[in-house]
């Protein structure tokens, strides 16, 4: 358990300081295994009851949505992400005092009594930051993808910790949503890459309130 | 009657219609579907309503207010959509892009993925369960996102990637909201229904409880679009096809609104009622005088109408922060702007069919042009802006009298002063579109019939419920106002 959540922090220091997308998103699919493996373990050794929730979740999101996000990357020829507004470096050493803060907050929270595992409490809140903080420093709009699903995977430990007994209806419709939206997403960024000829979010300012600038009149077809 | 079907009905249907390639049997189901869900849902909302003990679908006040709403809307917008489907297939665009055999049509697409908005949003309506809350919500969201890209442009493209990450995100922390709400309580599966809940609510853990509202305050307030949160909205709203936009202003909203008054609920008996109180008048008062500003010297006008919603969730959640008669108000705010923003969106869709353009000082003199395009366009104005024939008059003079009532002089100054400042903005957009001479070279067309109706029925109706409201809406309000911890005095 303990070195599931230490190697679960871990990806998400490394994702924080890869520019390359392909090792991102490969990162995000040993997340996913890591994830579904805490579920299968628990706190005392093999846990039966996580068995489907974990094995649906190894297969969603350590294989299908990698595999999907890597067949976008290679249709639009992107390789790296350029420029982050934060430097890689400097974004590992914020992801080391992100996993710093949660830890803090863990320990100001008092989990034991709750029958939380503080390790796993810590890691969740850490790779819920750094998936927000990929988000919202990252250009590119697959690793904007994979924010969203590391931030959901953050989510994902915390209810694995809390233990939190969703029945698997409920699991499986969670993780259909999770699906369905990153598939979405992957064919948004398909398009985009044909419609811009590239997959940069910041360079999205065609929608905005102020009247500067033409706003071309909508060409599309069908209904108005 | 079995709550399931206003979720499963319209699922099947939406699958179904990906797969019909003719035109006409696809709109026979999606408009009988529709018809079917407003008949279902009248009926269940009478009295009495039924609550399945631990069911995680039921009917209850707040239900029996929300649901019919979301069906009139719902087929209002599906007679429009079909109607402009119709208007567009006479005049094919000179981009439309070729049909493939192996790909769904666009308009079957588009049918579809309705059909599952309706689906999901029933189940937002209908659900008891945090957890199968939260499932449907994230569920809307899917469905819309291609409603929104339906036009295939670079703008409606910018603005369904936005959408869908920011409520992806947002709605990600509503699901951190829903764990904390679980170790509230035990934990258990059972206790995440309200009724669980309700009945734990002497044992429930306060601090984790104020987290969980916090957290699901956040993240479902993205999706209604409560400031700062709204940034995806008015994108969303300005490019998405108009039958689209009427939906996700009037039912959409208002199913996140919903969701996060179940939680409150939970807050009510634990004794922090006046914590989430504070949060709702905090994020209500803050919308509206963001929404305000924006509205003034907007150029487009859908956007306007984007941010006149911002403004009445704003509306919406100060009143039940206020809790007493405005609680009272806002469920008949929410009502009454439905009704009025869905007939806007309409009306606004048939001036871009029309004009082909979003850009309000490029229109002048609609009234001349097409009187009836002109004549929906001001009547709409005249009940957004809250004038007495309409119920929104009502509904936002008792937010403002139960405001002067708790003496609570400085929201009433900032309310008052945002409603003057949307309006001032609203009335110097709207009545340069509507009034003056035409173009000259501008010929003059004929609206389709189904394109006019569903408008002008829903003004009619918002107009009918200023002057009378029925018994039973009556009834149905009190009672919703008093779950969320209001009263009619």
């Amino acid at each position: 358990m303990t070195t599931l959540t230490v190697l679960l922090a871990l990806t998400g220091v490394l994702l924080l300081g890869s520019s390359r997308l392909s090792i991102s998103i490969r990162l995000v699919a040993i997340q996913g295994f890591l994830l579904g493996m805490t579920a299968l373990w628990g706190e005392s050794g093999f846990h039966a009851a996580g068995l489907s929730s974990g094995l649906s979740g190894m297969l969603v999101k350590g294989i299908v949505l990698p595999w999907l996000l890597l067949f976008v990357l290679k249709q639009s020829g992107a390789r790296r992400e350029i420029e982050p507004f934060i430097g890689f470096g400097a974004s590992m050493l914020i992801g080391l005092l992100l996993m710093g803060l949660s830890a803090w907050i863990a320990w100001r929270m008092q989990l034991v009594e709750q029958g939380l595992s503080p390790a796993l409490f810590t890691v969740a809140l850490d790779l819920m930051l750094v998936g927000l903080f990929l988000i919202i420093t990252r250009r590119k709009a697959i690793t904007q993808t994979l924010g969203y699903l590391i931030m959901e995977n953050g989510v994902y430990a915390l209810g694995v910790g809390a233990g939190t007994e969703f029945s698997f209806l409920l699991e499986i419709g969670v993780l259909l949503d999770v699906f369905v939206g990153v598939f979405l997403m992957g064919i948004m960024i398909f398009r985009i890459d044909r419609e811009f000829e590239h997959i940069d979010t910041d360079r999205f300012i065609e929608l905005r309130d102020t009247a500067s600038g033409k706003l071309p009149v909508e060409a599309g077809e069908g209904v108005r | 009657m079995n709550p399931w079907l206003f979720v499963w009905i319209p699922a099947i249907a939406g699958c179904m219609a990906y797969f019909i390639s003719n035109d006409a049997l696809r709109r026979t189901l999606w408009l009988s579907v529709a018809f079917l869900h407003l008949i279902g849902s009248l009926f269940a909302a009478s009295p009495p309503l039924t609550l399945f003990p631990g069911a995680w679908f039921g009917f209850d006040s707040l239900t029996a207010l929300f649901l019919p709403i979301t069906s009139i809307l719902f087929l209002g917008a599906s007679v429009y959509g079909v109607g402009a489907l119709r208007r567009d297939a006479r005049m094919p665009h000179p981009d439309r892009l070729p049909r493939r055999s192996f790909r769904f049509s666009p308009e079957a697409i588009f049918s579809g993925c309705m059909l599952l908005f309706l689906a999901s949003m029933s189940g937002v309506i209908l659900s008891r369960h945090f957890g199968l809350q939260w499932v449907v919500i994230e569920a809307t969201t899917l469905a819309s996102a291609p409603l929104i890209y339906y036009h295939r442009s670079r703008h409606s493209l910018e603005a369904a990637w936005k959408y869908l990450m920011i409520c992806s995100v947002g709605i990600a922390l509503a699901l951190l909201g829903v764990f904390c709400l679980a170790l509230a309580g035990s934990g258990a599966i059972e206790t995440l229904t309200i009724e669980g809940m309700l009945e734990r609510a002497g044992v429930l853990k306060t601090a984790w409880l104020k987290l969980a509202f916090i957290f699901i305050l956040i993240g479902y307030g993205t999706k209604m679009g409560l400031a700062p949160l709204h940034t995806w909205l008015p994108d969303a709203h300005s490019e998405a096809p108009s039958p689209v936009s009427a939906l996700l202003s009037g039912a959409l909203l208002n199913c996140a609104f919903l969701s996060i008054l179940r939680v409150h609920q939970v807050c009510l008996p634990c004794g922090i009622g006046d914590f989430s109180r504070d949060l709702f008048t905090l994020f209500g008062l803050v919308s509206m005088g963001l929404a305000g500003i924006f509205i003034l010297h907007q150029p487009e006008y859908k956007r306007m109408l984007a941010y006149s919603s911002v403004e009445h969730m704003g509306i919406l959640s100060l009143g039940v922060g206020l809790g007493a008669a405005g609680a009272y108000g806002s469920m008949l705010h929410a009502l009454n702007h439905s009704l009025v923003k869905a007939m806007l969106f309409m009306a606004a869709g048939n001036i871009l069919w029309m004009y082909r353009t979003k850009t309000a000082s490029a229109i002048r003199g609609i009234l001349r042009r097409n009187p009836t395009a002109g004549a929906l366009w001001l009547g709409g104005f005249i009940a957004i802006a809250g004038s007495p024939p309409f119920g929104t008059f009502l509904s936002e003079f008792i937010v403002l009298r139960t405001l002067l009532d708790q003496s609570r002089w400085l929201a009433a100054a900032i309310y008052t002063l945002s409603l003057l400042t949307a309006f001032v903005g609203m009335a110097s957009i709207m009545l340069r579109m509507a009034l003056g001479d035409p173009n000259p070279t501008e010929t003059r067309e004929k609206l389709d019939p189904l394109c006019i109706a569903p408008p002008l029925i829903l003004g009619f109706l918002a107009l009918g419920l200023g002057v009378f409201i029925p018994r039973d809406l009556h009834l149905t309000l009190i009672q919703a106002a008093q779950a969320i911890g209001g009263f009619m005095p």
